[in-house]
């Protein structure tokens, strides 16, 4: 069995993250950047199914620009053997992304593709949908427990009213919540090994999808700021407060 | 062209948010029709067809839609979209899980959690975990949107009468079978509908200790949240998570009690119109957006806290 596991480069969240002065987007400029988080999540399950024998081999592909590497390298440190990288550069969105990973499913033709359920960036929560739509497979979103059951798998899904069981049939599209595993870091010598790995580069185009943006970004903002509060001395005076001034309890 | 609002429900019952995507939905075009699909969901489907703002209602229904799968339910809707401007629902996991498929489909780009319409093509988004705000215009001869229920009012829920039409079924998808659902039952306002949410951190140091936010919870009639790290450690259920990966809340109280206020968390909470922060540590980042910050031992604060509510004996129910 092999899998594929799409992974994104993001701004790392634990950055707080700058609108930039001509509201054209947010400062990514000298900022740190990691994986997408759930998309570690994503690789750390395809590996650790190769690591029980389940799996044979596991395929990182990101999308973007050049430095998108790092993020599939990283990914080749913690386990994956191979990685793709589509150069692509501007505003992708999901629908684009879904179409360049469609080619790459067409190519590779993995029996399961993982990714994060949501990237942290643009928060869209789209790309693992819409490519399993395009291909005609079964999907399991926001995962956060997976058992291989020869052809099948049987995900559990977390929803908003708590969990959901649903059996899927391989080839299927998962995509994974935070909570579905804990993801390893990546050992020096693995590090170093994985420089030897090879990444095959490609350019979106040459795959013949169009990634022009279907939407337009007029203006990005801060979001509007709350007035700072005041600090209380004691519970008694904090109750006062609730009742008699913001008049909530 | 017209707007077709895919309605939410459990086969009885609408689902409280599908009047707030009505809202969001009949901003975007007046003529706003509702499609409900289920299974013996005719109640459901009556209900939908007296909300005033709701035109017509298309029902559909078959064996193989009870359960709600995506796969089952795109193909439906992707077909009744040949007649319609926009295809809306809510940002919810059930929205999420099923609109992508629809807008791929369509090959539409679509526009994610929406927290306001400012025209039918334009509208406002937040991005990274609601640290910026987006504002984004499709270009799609088709638009599908899905909304942030909290940011929409519901809509009127009695008084309509629109026509209620019936579909065809579409063909069950076969690769996708529905096991089982776990809901978590609870006499408890929703979390996501709440007036007063009370939530617990990594502060509280046990899942034992959870027992001093449940107290205050009774007091105020409130649904519980959490933090992320909450949660990861084990001392609650990841269905009380409030933040980026959770649920966003917007309660008239939110009460952080033992919570930093990481960036993730905040972007659950910090619309909620009075919020009360109380930690130990000083420095937390929750009290920069807190209207009551009390720096305070939790484990001395809260027992005071219910005494203080027991005196009070004024609880709205």
């Amino acid at each position: 069995m092999k899998i594929l596991v799409a992974v994104k480069r993001v701004i790392d969240y634990n950055v707080q993250i700058r609108v930039k002065e001509d509201n054209t987007g947010v400062v990514t400029e000298n900022v740190k950047m990691s994986t997408n988080p759930p998309d570690d999540n994503a690789i750390e399950e395809a590996v650790k199914i190769k690591e029980s024998g389940k799996a044979t081999e596991v395929v990182a592909v990101s999308v973007g620009e050049e430095k998108a590497q790092e993020t599939v390298r990283k990914a080749l440190a913690v386990g994956a053997d191979r990685g793709i990288l589509i150069k692509a550069d501007g505003i992708l969105e999901p629908l684009a992304v879904s179409k360049l990973l469609q080619k790459i499913v067409e190519k590779e033709k993995p029996d399961l593709v993982f990714m994060g359920k949501q990237a942290i960036d643009d928060d869209c929560n789209q790309t693992g949908q819409m490519l399993s739509a395009m291909l005609n497979w079964p999907q399991a979103t926001f995962a956060s427990k997976i058992e291989i059951k020869d052809k099948k798998l049987e995900v559990t899904r977390e929803i908003d009213e708590g969990l959901e069981t649903i059996e899927i049939n391989i080839p299927a599209i998962v995509t994974c919540d935070l909570r579905l595993n804990e993801p390893r870091y990546a050992s020096l010598p693995n590090i170093m090994k994985a420089k030897k790995k090879p990444i095959e580069q490609l350019n979106a185009s040459d795959l013949g999808v169009d990634t022009s943006p279907r939407i337009e970004q007029i203006k990005v903002e801060e979001p509007p700021k709350r007035k700072a509060g005041i600090k209380v001395k004691s519970v008694a005076e904090l109750v006062q407060k609730l009742k008699n001034e913001a008049k909530v309890i | 062209m017209s707007v077709l609002l895919i309605a939410e429900h459990n086969n009885k019952e609408l689902k409280s948010f599908t009047l707030n995507a009505v809202t969001a939905a009949s901003q975007m075009d007046s003529d706003l029709h509702a499609v409900i699909i289920g299974n013996n969901c005719g109640d459901a489907a009556k209900k939908l067809s007296e909300l005033p703002l709701v035109k017509k209602v298309i029902q559909v229904e078959a064996a193989h839609y009870e359960n709600f799968v995506a796969e089952n339910f795109a193909p439906v809707i992707v077909k009744l979209a040949e007649n319609y401007s926009h295809v809306v629902c809510s940002a919810n996991t059930f929205g999420k899980n099923l609109m992508p498929r629809i807008a791929a489909a369509l090959d539409t780009s679509q526009v994610s959690d929406i927290i306001k319409v400012i025209s039918a093509d334009t509208f406002l988004r937040p991005i990274y975990a609601g640290n910026a705000f987006a504002t984004v215009k499709s270009k799609d001869p088709k638009k599908c949107i899905t909304i942030r229920p909290t940011s929409f009012d519901p809509c009127e829920s009695s008084g309509g009468s629109a026509p209620i039409e019936k579909a065809e079924p579409s063909e069950e998808f076969n690769s996708t079978k529905f096991v089982k659902r776990e809901e978590i039952k609870s006499d408890r306002p929703e979390l996501g509908t709440a007036r007063v949410v009370v939530s617990g951190g990594r502060g509280m140091q046990s899942g034992d200790n959870f027992k001093l936010i449940t107290s205050v919870a009774d007091k105020l009639n409130a649904a519980i949240g959490a933090s992320r790290a909450a949660v990861d450690a084990g001392y609650i259920s990841n269905d009380h998570q409030v933040g980026q990966t959770g649920k966003v809340v917007v309660p008239d109280l939110y009460i952080a009690i033992g919570i930093s206020g990481a960036i993730q968390h905040l972007a659950g909470m910090k619309e909620s119109k009075v919020i009360v922060a109380i930690n130990k540590d000083g420095e937390a980042p929750i009290f920069s957006v807190a209207d009551y910050g009390l720096e305070a031992d939790l484990f001395e604060a809260l027992p005071q806290f219910i005494e203080e509510l027991n005196k009070l004996n004024t609880i709205q129910k």
